[in-house]
């Protein structure tokens, strides 16, 4: 019997939940997949590095141009790198890269899984005896989990570079007096924040992935809306808890 | 045709009184029937009768609202997770779809429960199981080729092949030989026989390809609104003057 909208919803989150609760009981027992585990990271990272790099570099440049004009209305150039890197550190690469992974990586995850239970490969794998939801589920959400932070970190060096040549674009700024800049102004209390969050971005674009394509119905049809569901609802997820974020360390007075 | 085996036999499977429904849908309404060691039963049923749920209920895939499923004196649905892993080792499925994991060479495909299960296995000792079941299907060329580049005959082989790498005990065909072509289907019939003879594996087919039938069966249930209404030899059922069983033989 269809649920109604709200109830769906309820039900939807529900199931969610009991399917991370699942990923942390799987996760501890022994077999371990560390085969399967390195070649989801190496697919999750290395895989993604170009197109996250790609992006963070046009980001870290772009906000750097646009930010120029206004702060030469003030007098205020010399905070262009401090100013931009604060941005791009704290708030706009943790973001942006974790969306990258919910469109590259989320989408990939569902489609995958989805086309394997629709033609019964996950049947295939539980029936040889072998337990599919820590084979396929527990070493994909680790690998999201731990290699988004990692790509995030990246994307931050990549963006400041391309901050950097921003700045040198109408001026000449230094390579030392960039770098002097941006220490000065990003503290420890800027990145950490930042960077704890990505694990949870991570955990999220997995988790979303990975159920969507897991309960897959409906043949390839419902392949295609696995795939298309995980990235708007990892999305979604990305921008929530990227609001909590925010509201915790502004009530921790790291803001 | 296979002779039909006297039920002197040991049981290897047993089911009774087995139920299952989705919502209103009652599918089995107390299914019971026995395998033999070293026996080919076929399961014949019209589209939608249950039959392919059966095999999904013995394997553990679904849980039955009610009744014993005893494979190898072990009532399936009362297993704990561990012990129904181990036991499904002693079986083999084949799914309809073949399922070979697209993501992986032929080779590994095979090596796939073998790394599992086997692990005291050396490398020379998985490869040569390896080239035993890929000769057996008569594929031993295919070892490093892709699933997406193998023909529908072909990946039946191979599904074949996987499911016989861990030496299971009793096979189970989901519909071996749909959507091949007659002489695919014949080559793969022949191919159960075979295996049958070989290993002496029992199995339990759900099939509607009559030739498929005719070939493997030893013995045949008819699935009939949701219980088996028929049970005998090819002979026996295909001059049954039932119109309920004649259906299938016409």
């Amino acid at each position: 019997m269809a649920l109604p909208g709200w109830k769906k919803v309820v039900a939807e989150t529900g199931a969610m939940s009991a399917f991370a609760g699942r990923f942390f009981a799987e996760f501890w027992r022994p077999r371990y997949e560390f085969r399967e585990f390195f070649r989801q990271c190496f697919y999750v990272g290395y895989q993604t590095l170009g197109l996250v790099a790609m992006t963070a570099f046009i980001i870290g440049l772009v906000i750097t141009i646009q930010s120029r004009p206004t702060l030469v209305r003030f007098g205020a150039e010399a905070w262009l790198p401090g100013m931009v890197s604060v941005s791009l550190v704290r708030e706009i690469v943790p973001v942006i890269t974790a969306l990258i992974c919910a469109g590259k990586i989320g989408s990939s995850i569902g489609a995958e899984l989805g086309s394997m239970r629709v033609t019964e490969q996950i049947d295939a794998m539980e029936v040889s005896g072998t337990n599919p939801f820590k084979f396929l589920v527990v070493t994909r959400m680790l690998a999201t989990t731990l290699t988004i932070p990692i790509l995030a970190m990246i994307a931050d060096g990549v963006s400041l570079y391309g901050s950097y040549l921003g700045c040198n674009l109408h001026a000449t700024v230094s390579w030392d007096l960039f770098w002097y800049h941006v220490f000065n102004s990003v503290w420890f209390t800027d990145f950490a924040p930042a960077f704890i969050k990505t694990y949870f971005f991570g955990f999220a674009i997995g988790l979303v992935g990975c159920y969507k394509g897991y309960f897959t119905t409906h043949g390839t049809e419902g392949v295609g809306r696995s795939a298309n569901s995980a990235v708007v609802l990892s999305s979604l997820l990305i921008f929530i808890i990227d609001l909590i974020a925010v509201q915790i360390t502004d009530l921790m007075g790291l803001n | 045709m296979p002779n039909a085996t006297p039920d002197t036999r040991q049981t290897v499977l047993e089911i009774s009184d087995l139920w299952k429904s989705f919502d209103s849908n009652h599918v089995l309404r107390g299914v019971g029937l026995q395998l033999h060691q070293g026996e080919n039963l076929v399961v014949l049923g019209k589209s939608g009768s249950g039959k392919s749920v059966l095999i999904k209920l013995i394997i553990g895939l679904m849980e039955p609202d009610k009744g014993e499923i005893k494979v190898f004196g072990k009532n399936i649905p009362q297993l704990k997770q561990a012990e129904l892993d181990e036991i499904r080792t002693r079986i083999g499925f084949l799914f309809q779809s073949n399922a070979l994991y697209d993501s992986m060479t032929v080779r590994e495909n095979l090596e796939f429960p073998l790394r599992r299960h086997r692990k005291k296995l050396t490398q020379v000792e998985v490869d040569s199981l390896i080239e035993e079941v890929l000769s057996n299907v008569g594929l031993a060329h295919t070892k490093d080729m892709m699933p997406s580049e193998l023909s529908g005959g072909m990946k039946k082989r191979i599904a074949l092949a996987r499911t016989l790498i861990l030496k299971p005990e009793i096979i189970l065909y989901d519909e071996p030989t749909t959507g091949l072509d007659p002489v695919t289907s014949r080559e793969i019939s022949n191919l159960m026989l075979d295996i049958q003879k070989k290993y002496n594996t029992s199995s339990i087919i759900i099939a509607h390809d009559m030739s498929c039938v005719r070939i493997t069966a030893n013995r045949i249930i008819t699935l009939v609104d949701g219980t088996c209404y028929a049970v005998g030899t090819w002979d026996e059922l295909s001059h049954s003057s039932d119109p309920k069983v004649k259906q299938f033989f016409e």
